[in-house]
């Protein structure tokens, strides 16, 4: 992937996913996501939650925007903790 | 004679040096009215701005986690108490530009409200789900209230306004509940609750004469109703259906809800998850129209002279804004400022509004009549703006 591509994928993280997980995506109206809180957590699990969303619990589908790649790239930075 | 011409020399001397004491004195001394601040949500920082010149007049950092931030006033004008998302409650001198003093009051807090006589603060948090209160000459607790709900479990607190009465009314995300809170003796708080308000309520507005509580609700396409002078007629139910059937779309930015809804007889409210904007009859809550917008709107925000009504949208449609006049009920303007729109503050009496840019890292400051661009000032992921002359408003 493009680094300039991957830099707009953590400008995203940070600000629209972080109007509800927090900037710091410490938790706001959705749970943190952070690596402690997500450990233990499917990669797959946790790609198709933000590819699908859980629309009733108010997480959007993100695949209109994301592709299966940049997701998964996106876990991983999850995973890897690079919200703290 | 010469005793005189001495008093006389005394006398002009000491005048001088009056004059020059209060000459030098004027160029500190200010007002507040025309100051506000533009909260900088990824530095930590906010930026004290003036609006009758319309420009930046310094930064304010050490405020912690901004996203979400908002601010209230101090009935005289002078401080802003900014709500951090990590829980902090900051203090800030608009004159000095300094933090005076901070508190971390919870792990994760939404926002807050200032009492009607200006002495309280309370803060709506999502961790530990409840409120609490402080005292806003020294930020110290004067309680905390768990928001404990029917079903035994704590829930987020969202929505959270000053009401006539020195009182506070939030609701409870979680369970669907409202709260009254009443602190006139905080000492002695007393709380009326209400269950059953509807599924997941997001976010809640007081009217501007402090009459009605309206929460919003997101699990659901409708609206709930408390008359503040008259709570023990209860809850009602408004605009049930407003999708009118239509799916409802992903909602990808909760949409806000604030006291700037009324006009008139009017409110107008963001449809959550539709492209509409909903206007009912405060009379009969009855709806009155349902204006089409280009998307899902994220504030409604009627222009203090009531004639029009601002909306911005959310992700991915937020570099475009719309202008609904209200005598018509249309749309009447389109325009794309840039990208990351996040809030819209109108200057005291609407002549002028100021909008924040965040993926551009600036402000604009747009004239509401002819809608042209008078200023453009660089900001760092600029997100709410508040003018001070929110102090005077119930609800802000
Ligand atoms: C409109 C609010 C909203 C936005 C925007 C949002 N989320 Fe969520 N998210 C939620 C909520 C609420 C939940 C909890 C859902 C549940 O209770 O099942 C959630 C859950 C999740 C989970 C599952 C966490 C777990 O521990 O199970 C992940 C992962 C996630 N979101 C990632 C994202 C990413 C990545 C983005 C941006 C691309 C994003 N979210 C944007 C509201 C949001």
């Amino acid at each position: 992937m493009e680094s300039s591509r991957q830099q707009e994928l953590l400008h995203l993280l940070r600000q629209d996913c972080g109007s509800c997980h927090g900037l710091r995506l410490l938790g706001g109206l959705g749970p943190p996501l952070t690596a402690s809180a997500l450990q233990g957590k499917p990669k797959e699990y946790l790609q198709q939650i933000i590819l699908h969303g859980v629309p009733e619990q108010a997480m959007p589908p993100w695949k209109g925007f994301l592709n299966q790649e940049e997701v998964g790239w996106l876990v991983d930075r999850l995973l890897e903790g690079v919200a703290e | 004679m010469s005793v005189t011409g001495k008093k006389w020399r005394m006398i002009t001397w000491m005048a001088t040096l009056l004059a020059m004491v209060l000459l030098s004195g004027c160029t500190t001394l200010r007002g507040t009215g025309d100051l506000g601040l533009v909260v900088e949500r990824a530095s930590g920082s906010v930026q004290v701005l003036e609006n009758s010149h319309n420009t930046l007049l310094g930064s304010v950092t050490g405020l912690g986690d901004l996203s979400h931030a908002t601010a209230v006033f101090s009935r005289d004008g002078r401080y802003a108490f900014v709500f951090g998302r990590d829980g902090g409650l900051s203090k800030v001198d608009l004159l000095t530009m300094q933090v005076v003093n901070r508190v971390i009051q919870a792990g994760n807090s939404i926002g807050g409200a200032i009492s009607q006589d200006g002495r309280l603060l309370a803060v709506a948090n999502y961790t530990p789900g409840g409120v609490r209160i402080f005292d806003t000459e020294t930020l110290q607790m004067k309680l905390d209230l768990p928001a404990l709900a029917a079903d035994g479990k704590l829930s987020k607190v969202v929505g959270l306004e000053d009401a006539p009465g020195q009182s506070f009314v939030f609701s409870l995300f979680d369970a669907g509940e409202i709260w009254l809170l009443d602190v006139r003796d905080i000492n002695q708080p007393k709380v009326q609750k209400w269950t059953q308000a509807g599924l997941q309520p997001y976010d809640g507005l007081v009217t501007p004469d402090g009459r009605y509580y309206l929460a919003g609700l997101f699990g659901e396409d409708g609206m709930t109703v408390l008359d503040l002078w008259h709570p023990e007629k209860g809850l009602r139910r408004i605009l049930q259906g407003y999708g009118r059937g239509e799916a409802k779309l992903p909602v990808y930015k909760m949409p806000h809800l604030e006291g700037w809804a009324v006009a008139g007889n009017l409110v107008f409210l963001p449809a959550v998850g539709h492209h509409a904007v909903l206007v009912a009859d405060l009379q009969n809550w009855q709806e009155v129209a349902h204006i089409p917008v280009h998307s899902q709107p994220v504030f409604a925000m009627v222009r203090p002279d009531n004639r029009q009504v601002w909306v911005n949208f959310a992700f991915p449609d937020n570099d475009t804004l719309q202008v609904i006049d209200i005598p018509t009920l249309k749309v009447i303007k389109a325009f794309r400022p840039g990208k990351g729109i996040m809030h819209m503050e109108f200057t005291a009496k609407g002549e002028e509004v100021w909008i924040s840019l965040r993926d551009e890292d600036r402000v604009e400051v747009y004239r509401t009549d002819t809608f042209e661009r008078v200023a453009a000032l660089p900001a760092s992921a600029p997100s709410g703006i508040f003018f001070a002359s929110r102090a005077h408003r119930m609800g802000l």
